[in-house]
């Protein structure tokens, strides 16, 4: 049972993290609000050239004649004109760590997080020290033809290629959130990697090289040439403290002919972050799109990784793995478009709602006439921890194909009290029980996402299940 | 030789109800190592009453008399920790838990139940693939959830392989004799036997008498409406087949008619 103090101590915690005070007065930073002016200057201050500044400023219009959307989660909170659209990332302001709340250093340690990267993930350190460890990726890499650098200096330095592929996979007329992260974006990664190449990310070195890729509108460019493959890696399992409020990233990825690209995804923002990233791919002849997202924090997320499957028997996977525990809401889904024929496609979603927390499935997948023998399926499965949480599933099926194969699967689901008693006669204390049976919920996904993730996949769910105590 | 150790299990003049309906009466065991006791009785006389009562579970209202083990009393102790203090109860219909991997959660059992061990993985996964196959069970079933998909035969050898495994100090099994084909039978019969030389005191709950043929007890208890109608050594499961439950039904209603 969920006792009112407890909501009121998240409350509190909430306010804590608002108040993470920042001593740094940044030097460079625009004005609040978001103009045409605005969205100039930014142009300006990164001298970018003249097509760049005439993407973001009708991106600008676009942004401002659409409505926020009210299908899904309440936004109302969100006041457009009270955001700074920029600051440069050298002046980015840094928490101190002494006025990091004592229950995220806490949770630091139970996680085992070392002490630097606890610093980072606190936002007290803009970058983490390892620099050894990249220049030599760095080095294996441009041997390879691979490109892999933050997205402001591609634009300086790969010019023609950006020009070619931004914006084409999420142009700004997409969602609200894709025309104001066009018209204001900054940071993110720009990963290239040239035909028959096959590269894997570990997920540690990118993880240490992610500061300054980073920001409030990323935007990240991946584009896998024909026979290409990579699995891409962002973002980690430990809390993580933002200055922003807003995040709105976008990630295009382009996987060409034959090409393979996984790319997964784990954020676990705090508390006060509302999290609207666009993620989508364009696939193309034979080539295979692997998205795998785990969304544990934020207040709201709203996310749809999408795959637009162009070319004949390209195929796309989904797996989502949400926590919506406490007051917060995940809207996480998926969009599948099936416009060639032999195309294949699978999704698989599963949540955890706990604690009067609201999960959603919101999906969409369109098999287009013509789009013969193409198959589709889609799983979502929610568990829901008590009786004061939800969980809603609002799938879209489009199947204009009469050949297409298509199946959904939902369910809803609690932990048994029954299974818990019988764990507990083999010796298992309740909570780990339930942890048992949570993880045991979420096992398919586990499976897919790499070991150093479901390591502390593993010990985050066994944290917030200990913060349930004994319930029966 | 090792030496059989010297535990026991006493139930002690126990009433126990469950939904506001008393079940149990006064129902009095002693089960010491070594051991193997039959529970014997018609169906819904209190015999899976008991199990549930012994391992705690809530729904299960002990109202009185006392359980203990060695001289400690489980009436205040909570479900895992009774299992700590070495009871071990395979279930008539155990439940399943999809995804959890079967090596896992008897991993996190293991040394749950015994945290002064220092386990070695490989060789505990070893042990219990010797005994997957002692079972007719494949490898497989390592991986696979908790229980999921299992028939129900597969599901009581999979309790009896826990029985052997995790090494509780007593052993309540729960008809676990019903659903199995002969072979199955016989199988779990000389698991049972296993786990007795291993020093544990078991107690057979059954309704039927088939399983004593693999499985002789020291002595055979019969419950009738709550009570124990009648002890006996192990000849009395013979004498129980012979002229059937009815025999003491007759004279429990008489007793309630008054």
């Amino acid at each position: 049972m969920q006792k009112l103090s407890d909501i009121e101590n998240t409350t509190k915690m909430n306010e804590q993290k608002y108040d993470f005070v920042t001593n740094i007065k940044p030097s460079y930073r625009v004005d609040k609000g978001i103009t045409r002016s605005i969205v100039e200057e930014i142009s300006k201050e990164k001298k970018e050239p003249e097509w760049m500044k005439n993407i973001r400023l009708k991106a600008l219009e676009i942004f401002l004649s659409k409505p926020v959307p009210t299908w899904g989660p309440d936004l109302s909170e969100l006041n457009f004109d009270e955001l700074t659209y920029y600051i440069r990332p050298e002046d980015r302001k840094s928490n101190n760590w002494d006025d990091v709340p004592k229950e995220i250093k806490d949770t630091f340690d139970k996680l085992g997080v070392p002490e630097m990267e606890k610093k980072y993930l606190a936002g007290s350190v803009a970058q983490l020290e390892s620099e050894g460890v990249y220049s030599k990726l760095k080095k294996q890499w441009e041997e390879k033809g691979v490109i892999f650098m933050d997205m402001d200096s591609a634009l300086k330095l790969h010019p023609d290629i950006i020009r070619e592929h931004f914006g084409r996979v999420v142009p700004p007329s997409d969602n609200k959130f894709a025309a104001l992260n066009t018209a204001v974006w900054s940071g993110g990664s720009f990963l290239y990697i040239p035909a028959g190449v096959h590269l894997d990310l570990p997920v540690q070195a990118y993880f240490r090289m992610n500061g300054a890729l980073e920001g409030q509108f990323e935007r990240t460019l991946i584009i896998a040439e024909p026979e290409a493959s990579v699995h891409y890696i962002e973002g980690c399992t430990a809390p993580t403290y933002s200055q922003y409020s807003l995040h709105a990233a976008i990630v295009e990825v382009y996987v060409k002919r034959g090409a393979k690209v996984r790319y997964t995804s784990v954020q676990n923002w705090s508390d006060n972050i509302i999290n609207g990233p666009t993620k989508r791919s364009w696939v193309e002849e034979n080539a295979k799109m692997e998205w795998v997202q785990g969304s544990l924090g934020s207040k709201i997320t709203m996310t749809y990784p999408s795959s637009i499957l162009r070319g004949e028997w390209a195929s796309t996977s989904n797996l989502n793995v949400a926590l919506a525990i406490g007051p917060v809401w995940k809207d996480n889904g998926a969009k599948v478009i099936h416009a060639a024929p032999n195309t294949s496609s699978k999704v698989v979603a599963k949540s955890i709602s706990g604690k009067g927390g609201m999960s959603v499935y919101r999906g969409q997948l369109r098999i287009n006439p013509g789009a013969y023998n193409s198959k589709a399926s889609v799983q979502c499965d929610a568990l829901i921890l008590d009786g004061i949480s939800k969980s809603n599933t609002y799938p879209h099926n489009e199947i204009l194909e009469e050949s297409a194969a298509f199946s959904h699967e939902a369910s809803v689901g609690k932990i048994s009290e029954d299974q818990v008693s019988y764990l507990m006669s083999r010796g298992i204390r309740e909570e780990d029980a339930r942890s048992l049976i949570v993880l045991g919920f979420l096992d398919d996904v586990l499976r897919e996402i790499p070991l150093e993730y479901s390591i502390e996949f593993n010990k985050l769910i066994r944290l917030e299940m200990n913060k349930y105590g004994a319930v029966g | 030789m090792i030496s059989m150790p010297q535990n026991v299990l006493d139930i002690n003049n126990i009433d126990v109800e469950i939904n506001g309906k008393e079940i149990l009466k006064g129902v009095s065991l002693t089960v010491r190592s070594g051991e193997i006791h039959a529970l014997m009785g018609p169906n819904g006389t209190g015999k899976s009453t008991l199990a549930q009562t012994l391992i705690g579970n809530t729904k299960y209202k002990l109202n009185g008399g006392d359980i203990t083990i060695n001289g400690k009393s489980l009436k205040q102790l909570q479900i895992y920790e009774r299992a700590r203090e070495g009871l071990f109860v395979a279930f008539q219909e155990p439940v399943s838990v999809q995804g959890l991997r079967f090596i896992n959660y008897l991993r996190t059992a293991y040394s749950s139940l015994h945290p002064e061990e220092k386990m070695e993985y490989r060789k505990f996964v070893e042990e219990v693939k010797e005994l997957l196959a002692f079972f007719g069970l494949d490898n497989s079933f390592l991986d696979r959830g908790l229980n999921d998909g299992l028939s129900g035969g597969e599901k009581k050898r999979m309790e009896a392989l826990q029985m052997l495994i995790l090494k509780p100090k007593f052993i309540i099994l729960d008809e676990i004799d019903s659903g199995l084909d002969v072979d199955a039978l016989r199988v779990v019969s000389t698991a049972i036997g296993k786990a007795r030389e291993g020093g544990a005191g078991i107690m057979i709950i059954t309704h039927y008498q088939r399983i004593l043929d693999y499985v002789k007890p020291n002595y055979v208890h019969v419950l009738i409406n709550g009570r124990i109608a009648e002890s006996g050594k192990g000849e009395l499961a013979k004498v129980i087949e012979e002229r059937g439950y009815e025999y003491y039904k007759e004279g429990e209603i008489n007793a309630k008619v008054e």
